[in-house]
């Protein structure tokens, strides 16, 4: 389980950027932020089935006059592309978290072709994609991007690199 | 076409009673969000009006987007108004919905059996799934299916007051071919408008 504080920084400027919705689908690296928003009253935390159906329901959202964010990692991605396109279709504002996998010690080589082609498919479909590193900047950009995506109203996603969450440990050996 | 593949209901008679006085529902005009093809035209010839969100694309994605409006808006009423191809192709959100359990949201599918817009495919609704059943098992507790127009017009108000999944079998015969606005931009304003959302 990771607590780290650099996950609560990203939660509090989710609020202070005004998100009332969080849809996504599972992953380790968002786990802190997910119990956040399910402990959090003023915040309706949806579990998704698919990714793409995040990104449905931040357009509702939208049309309901609220803000909404969509954690997902890179995998997730491929499962959005078409809906994807829709804030752009529609002029409305959409963030997203999205952890990567496949890229920075890798112990699963099916992540790879996705987390690869992550940046990519995001910039194709019109995406503006920022890249954290490191801890020290990621709670910065995440303020950024809510700011862009809602104040410049256009969809923008936020790539927490390999190297910032750890690469997913599978067993306790390698731990040692 | 055979005898079997006209028999159900007009679906454009079913649209139309569905949405007859729209604000004759709790907390203000219903929220109507199509699916993609066929009932978001029987949504803008039922009447055009700002509370209809007509997806001209994304398909699948008409009951999620659904969930976003009925979260946001919690004292308005939602109703997902979709076919069976559209409906199949989310049928996750089926499951997200029930887990979500939002209690302002219906959702109707028009099940011609059919991908009406492709030229008449038959539709997995056809060869064996029936979507009742498959909201029933995702938890959804009132699961209807109407078949005849009595049925439609008891289900008119129920939408308006429960959280209900409705299947109405309709007729796959084509009706005459009616556009509403698609300008998902612009709909978007509209309906945002509709429900005093001040402009970003």
């Amino acid at each position: 389980m990771t607590t780290t504080s650099w996950q609560d920084g990203v939660y509090a400027a989710l609020k202070k950027a005004g998100v009332r919705q969080i849809a996504y689908v599972p992953d380790a690296g968002h786990s802190r932020l997910i119990e956040l928003a399910h402990a959090d009253n003023d915040m309706q935390a949806v579990v998704c089935t698919t990714e793409e159906e995040g990104v449905a329901l931040a357009m509702g959202a939208h049309l309901g006059g609220q803000r909404a964010c969509l954690l997902m990692q890179s995998s997730g991605v491929g499962n959005t592309i078409n809906m994807i396109g829709l804030p752009t279709t529609m002029h409305a504002p959409f963030l997203t978290l999205i952890t990567m996998r496949g890229e920075w010690g890798e112990f699963n080589g099916w992540q790879v072709p996705m987390g690869q082609g992550t940046e990519p498919v995001l910039k194709a479909m019109g995406v503006h994609v920022k890249r954290a590193e490191t801890q020290a900047e990621v709670v910065d950009m995440v303020s950024a991007a809510a700011s862009l995506a809602f104040g410049s109203i256009i969809p923008v996603a936020v790539l927490f690199s390999q190297k910032l969450i750890g690469a997913k440990v599978f067993v306790k050996e390698q731990e040692q | 076409m055979s005898a079997a593949m006209t028999q159900g209901l007009d679906r454009r008679a079913v649209v139309a009673e569905l949405l007859r006085e729209p604000g004759d529902c709790p907390g203000g005009q219903l929220l109507v969000v199509t699916g993609l093809g066929s009932t978001t035209y029987d949504a803008g010839a039922a009447g055009d009006r700002p509370e209809n969100f007509y997806l001209w694309g994304a398909m699948g994605g008409a009951a999620m987007i659904g969930l976003g409006v009925a979260l946001a808006q919690p004292e308005r009423r939602v109703l997902v108004l979709t076919g069976d191809g559209e409906a199949l192709m989310g049928m996750g959100a089926l499951s997200t919905l029930s887990a979500r359990a939002p209690g302002n949201l219906a959702m109707v599918v028009m099940d011609n059996g059919q991908f009406g817009e492709t030229g008449h495919q038959a539709s997995h609704t056809a060869l064996g799934t029936d979507l009742a059943a498959v909201a029933a098992a995702c938890g959804w507790k009132t699961v209807l299916t109407c078949t005849t127009m009595e049925e439609v017009a008891a289900l008119r108000m129920r939408l308006r007051h429960e959280v209900i999944f409705a299947v109405i079998r309709i007729s796959p015969a084509d009706v005459p071919r009616f556009l509403p606005p698609r300008d998902a931009a612009a709909l978007s304003v509209r309906f945002r408008q509709a429900l005093g959302i001040p402009a970003d």
